[in-house]
């Protein structure tokens, strides 16, 4: 049974605050300790008609602007973008470990990137850069094909069938990204420091990449929450009650590959968001899609911005690997919560 | 080297790097790693298959270049190396063996490929990466024994060692602070520390590393963007032109960057790669390079 549960204002509040305390902290630590203080008044100086004096250098400054804050902003677009199609396709395939690499997102963006590599196209300095786009176009040509061949596959459209279908289509692309990288060992450096999920070198121009990609998959899933209920309790009474099933997991599936997508060519592999993420809401907010999918949002940016201050200041001025802190401590919080919410509601 | 770095770069790897934060003695054995030998053939090896670029090139300094059947795919030093589809990343032992040598050289054993190589009868010399000049030394002087060329390693060693020693003492003499430099491995801001081979290289001209602070025994973390702006480095040395295509325009384009002395002043040098990720003879040109960047400094 559906229960039918809407957001409450007490939840909301949760995932904003959370949001708000991922950014201030985020902006005001670091690796180089400045003064929270100057990092305020810096901020503010820049608003019109605001004029402080911050007493920062304009290393400093340019440390604030140019690294602090496209690295939080990034890492909540992307956090955001992770655990919102991960729900989804959680929702829209019926199965607890889809994640938002699932469809062949991620070996397709790999490819992409390593052919952009491997071609020289990756070293330009240009308007755009060639890298990310590269790597969202091959993540949204394996989904593509993936659609085509789990639709060429059965008639039907079953979710099982396009997740084999994303299995073929990930192994295929994977192996041809592994020959390509072998045979050019010389970029071999270049392929693994794209590959590695990374937001040490977010900058304005990822964020200016992905913010129109986020905000459509936002506002787009957001408009299927409803669906989403309904189509989970099974396809048959989905279209009993007047649904078509195949076109509303035709939308999201595309929506959400395409978020899916613009995160992973400006961020790289980062796992476990999209799963532990969405998992914790189930488990202590509600099952609803009209609960998870908003506050996946939230929580899912605020999650990535928290562990990302932690990836660069807990060996600081070294960097630890994203991937590494999100699954150190995610592993390990999810633990607490999937067994203290069992016992809840045994 | 590169490879080094890459372990790095691989999620498993960095975990045990974080499990060994805080361990300082782990690089005291790599220093003492010395040259392993099996199985060598009896008298002088007449078909070296080399599988390490270095090598490659300290055997062509040493003049038994003519003993050397084929080169691994790296090796693009000397010219007259002759280069095959080996590879020293995937060493394949069939395709090794197909070159019918009686010595192999290499500097990682990589799948067990000795134990392979050993099996088929073939002798292998290891030459792990070099970690003091001394090791290279070291090295060079093993490659001249095994080869019958001792006299002309005993010359190498000599004229490098003179070499440095006339490059450091012609430096001018510099009072105040020594300027600081950063090495750049890859654009994701791996670098090295003093401690390692290159950072030797470095030391010998009187420079200070930026990336000392961050060192997690390894001698090759990864720096946050803002410890290097903040760090505010003279020099910055791109050991990434090759295979990264970074340059001091990519460099000065990053965001932040340009506020950065060494970007400001124009001294971000761009280095070739190859040589500075070896430790062969041709040491002596990066130290050359970068000792004529350190005279462009301003005392």
């Amino acid at each position: 049974m559906v229960r039918a549960e809407r957001l409450g204002a007490g939840w909301l509040a949760v995932g904003v605050v959370a949001v708000l305390v991922a950014v201030v902290a985020g902006v005001a630590a670091g690796p180089v300790s400045l003064a929270p203080l100057d990092v305020a008044r810096e901020l503010l100086d820049r608003l019109p008609f605001v004029d402080l004096r911050s007493g920062l250098n304009e290393r400093q400054a340019a440390i604030v602007w140019d690294l602090r804050l496209p690295r939080v902003v990034l890492g909540l677009l992307v956090g955001a973008m992770l655990a919102v199609t991960g729900s989804s396709y959680q929702g829209v395939f019926r199965n607890p470990l889809a994640d938002p690499y699932l469809l062949g997102v991620a070996a397709g963006a790999g490819f992409g990137a390593t052919l952009a590599i491997v071609s020289g196209a990756g070293t330009d300095v240009g308007f755009v850069e060639p890298l990310p786009l590269a790597a969202f176009a091959g993540a949204l040509a394996a989904v593509a094909l993936t659609y085509l061949l789990g639709a060429a596959g059965d008639r039907f459209r079953s979710p099982a069938a396009l997740i084999l279908a994303g299995v073929a289509v990930a192994s295929f692309l994977t192996a041809l990204q592994t020959y390509v990288q072998q045979r050019e060992s010389d970029t071999l450096r270049d392929v693994y420091a794209w590959l590695l999920g990374r937001l040490s070198t977010a900058h304005w121009d990822e964020v200016r990449l992905l913010l129109p990609y986020a905000v459509i998959t936002a506002v787009a899933l957001l408009a299927h929450c409803r669906s989403l209920d309904v189509l989970s309790v099974g396809d048959e009474e989905a279209a009993a009650l007047g649904m078509h099933p195949k076109r509303t997991r035709l939308v999201v599936v595309i929506v959400a590959s395409l978020g899916a997508a613009a995160a992973v060519a400006v961020s790289g592999l980062i796992i476990f968001v999209g799963i532990i993420v969405p998992h914790t809401i189930r488990l202590v907010a509600g099952t609803s899609y009209r609960v998870i999918l908003p506050l996946s949002l939230l929580l899912g940016g605020a999650f990535l911005t928290l562990v990302d201050l932690l990836a660069r200041t807990v060996v600081a001025p070294a960097e630890l690997p994203l991937g590494v802190v999100t699954a150190f401590f995610g592993a390990p919080f999810f633990a607490v919560v999937l067994r203290t919410s069992r016992r809840a509601t045994a | 080297m590169p490879k080094r770095i890459l372990a790095l770069s691989l999620v498993p790897v960095a975990l045990l790097a974080l499990a060994a934060c805080g361990d300082d003695d782990d690089d005291g054995d790599s220093a003492a790693q010395g040259t392993t030998t099996t199985a060598a053939a009896e008298g002088l090896p007449e078909r070296i298959v080399s599988l390490s670029p270095t090598a490659t090139e300290m055997l062509f300094a040493i003049d038994a270049g003519d003993q050397v059947v084929a080169v691994d795919d790296q090796s693009n030093y000397p010219e007259e190396a002759p280069r095959t589809d080996l590879s020293g990343f995937e060493p394949n032992v069939e395709a090794i063996v197909a070159e019918d040598p009686d010595l192999v050289v290499l500097s990682e054993d990589t799948g067990d490929v000795v134990a392979g190589l050993e099996a088929a009868d073939v002798g292998a010399l290891l030459l792990p990466a070099a970690t003091t000049l001394d090791d290279s030394y070291d090295q060079i002087e093993k490659l001249g024994d095994v080869t019958g060329h001792a006299d002309e390693a005993a010359d190498v060693v000599q004229g490098m060692q003179d070499d440095i020693e006339e490059i450091t003492s012609s430096l001018p003499e510099r009072e105040g602070e020594a300027p600081t430099y950063y090495h750049e491995l890859d654009q994701t801001l791996y670098t090295a520390t003093s401690s390692t081979f290159i950072g030797q290289v470095y030391d010998l001209v009187g420079l200070e590393n930026i990336a000392d602070a961050a060192d997690d025994g390894s001698g090759y973390p990864q720096l946050s963007a803002e410890h290097i702006i903040d760090q505010d480095p003279d020099l910055i040395f791109l050991a990434d032109t090759k295979c990264c295509g970074q340059t001091a325009e990519t460099v000065a384009a990053r965001p932040g960057w340009a506020e950065v002395t060494a970007v400001r002043q124009d001294h971000v040098v761009e280095l070739d790669d190859d040589i500075a990720s070896r430790w062969g003879p041709r040491v002596v040109d990066l130290l050359r390079t970068v000792a004529d960047e350190v005279a462009r400094v301003p005392a």
